[in-house]
């Protein structure tokens, strides 16, 4: 009896190990964002971006430093890691979540998804479900998303006099590429 | 005793996993430059760490006016004012050069100032920013009126200095800065009075204490070393400076008080009082200000 509980561990501690050995993951995946009004158009962009993806149960986390966004203007990124993103205190931003689509890893093709998950910016977590694109290749999978993020849903503050120049919907979009080495 | 077991494996597994999959992104600590010590290139009449970042032109216009205590009937000191315009730029994010003009003694004057030593934070850590400066400045002004020069070298002024700054925290920064100040000419330009050409030292001291994001408070303070042989007639004194910094998107607006009239070191180091009192017990502060506008030179980033 104590030798099945035993061997049951085994197995299931074997399973834990072989599916976090299955993960696949990226130090260079890419997010910018656009936030277009008449006044100005700001542009970002990080290639620093993390993430991680787990095909045995479709989860996916995605995590980045705010201050290595770059943007073409110095004195606007200055500003929005000091005065609207405040990188000294919430110095990351980040989404982890599960796509809901059942996906045969080993298909290549393209495949559109949602990922319902938690999207955490300035240390505000918000629920949201991302859409996506899916293409699964036999050297890699790549990973696409476009989503909006409204700056007051995650309390960025935004003074009176800024509102004409910063949407009140900034456009995100995000690349990842995964590496499927075997 | 099984079920538990078995629960712990089918539950405990994979609620496990969830939660450790954004701990898989952890990675080394990274180490990041300490940005924004200052808002400003200038801490208030005197240099701050600060460079403008490569391809970008600051455009400053800066105003200094009369004495306060001039009174209600020339406007506190408002109906006077001298100027200085000035262009800087940024060669590359830690080296910059700058020109201005100022309209006392139509000085021209040009510098360099590259950040040597950058503050850090996270893996590896460096305590605080260090940036050289150095400038020359020029009198333009027409030989007359007792401006004498016997020849260009009496109109140029030198200055040395390292800004040394830290930034303690996200409201406060504090900043030394060892200047030296080398006059070339013997024969003061304007006064016409007898003055050496010795070489000068100054301390500076200062910082600044953010009350909001977009506001800040700066004082800075320079104590320089008398003059050998400076006569009785043109006493001067050590620049005491206190003001804001407001900053709106593009622009920052620096509001200052002080003692001082001239906006270059050559003049708030050395020619702080003189006729114009310059003390600051008495009421001899001037109120100025400075407008910077931020242009960017640099190329739209690609995009994915």
């Amino acid at each position: 009896m104590k030798s099945i509980l035993f061997t049951l561990a085994a197995i299931g501690l074997l399973g834990l190990t072989s599916a976090s050995a299955q993960l696949l993951s990226s130090t260079s995946a890419q997010t910018s964002f656009f936030s277009e009004t008449p006044l100005e158009n700001i542009v970002a962009n990080n290639t620093k971006v993390k993430a991680v993806l787990n095909p045995a149960n479709n989860q996916v986390a995605v995590r980045m430093e705010m201050a290595e966004f770059q943007f073409p203007n110095k004195l606007m990124q200055e500003h929005f890691n000091e005065n609207y993103i405040e990188s000294e205190k919430f110095p990351t931003a980040s989404f982890q979540g599960t796509i809901n689509e059942k996906i045969d890893w080993s298909k290549p093709g393209t495949y559109p998804v949602t990922a319902k998950g938690t999207l955490d910016i300035h240390g505000v977590k918000q629920p949201r479900t991302l859409t996506g694109t899916l293409t699964i290749e036999a050297s890699r999978i790549l990973l696409t998303t476009d989503f909006t993020v409204q700056p007051a849903a995650h309390h960025i503050q935004i003074p009176t006099l800024m509102i004409v120049k910063i949407a009140e919907q900034i456009k995100v979009t995000n690349k990842v590429e995964f590496n499927r080495k075997s | 005793m099984k079920s538990v077991l078995f629960l712990t494996l089918l539950i405990g597994g994979p609620v496990f996993a969830q939660d450790d999959l954004l701990s898989k992104l952890d990675g080394p600590a990274t180490t990041r430059p300490v940005s924004a010590t200052f808002k400003s290139t200038r801490l208030l009449n005197g240099q701050s760490v600060e460079t403008v970042k490569a391809h970008h032109l600051d455009f400053r216009i800066s105003h200094r006016f009369d004495r306060i205590n001039k009174g209600a009937e020339e406007l506190f000191g408002l109906d006077y004012a001298t100027v200085r315009l000035g262009l800087d730029y940024g060669i590359s994010d830690r080296f910059m050069i700058g020109v201005g003009r100022s309209s006392i003694e139509k000085n021209v004057d040009a510098y360099l100032k590259y950040k040597v030593l950058q503050q850090t934070q996270g893996a590896r850590r460096f305590p605080f920013t260090l940036t050289a400066f150095g400038s020359v400045a020029i009198d333009t002004r027409t030989p007359n009126q007792g401006a004498r020069f016997r020849d260009f070298q009496d109109r140029t002024f030198y200055t040395g200095q390292l800004l040394i700054a830290r930034k303690f925290s996200e409201r406060l920064s504090l900043q030394v800065a060892p200047t030296v100040l080398q006059p070339v000419s013997s024969t003061e330009a304007g006064t016409g009075s007898k003055v050496s050409n010795e070489t000068r030292g100054a301390l500076g001291v200062g910082g600044r204490f953010k009350l909001t994001k977009r506001l800040s408070v700066n004082a800075e303070y320079y104590a320089v070393t008398p003059e050998k042989n400076g006569g009785a007639d043109r006493e001067t004194f050590n620049p005491l400076s206190l003001g804001l910094d407001i900053e709106t998107g593009g622009h920052v607006f620096q509001l200052i008080f002080t003692n001082s009239f001239g906006m270059i070191e050559k003049q708030f180091l050395t020619q702080t009082g003189g006729i114009l009192g310059g003390r600051w017990e008495k009421g001899d502060i001037h109120f100025g200000f400075s407008v910077t506008r931020t242009f960017s030179f640099k190329k739209q980033s690609t995009q994915p």
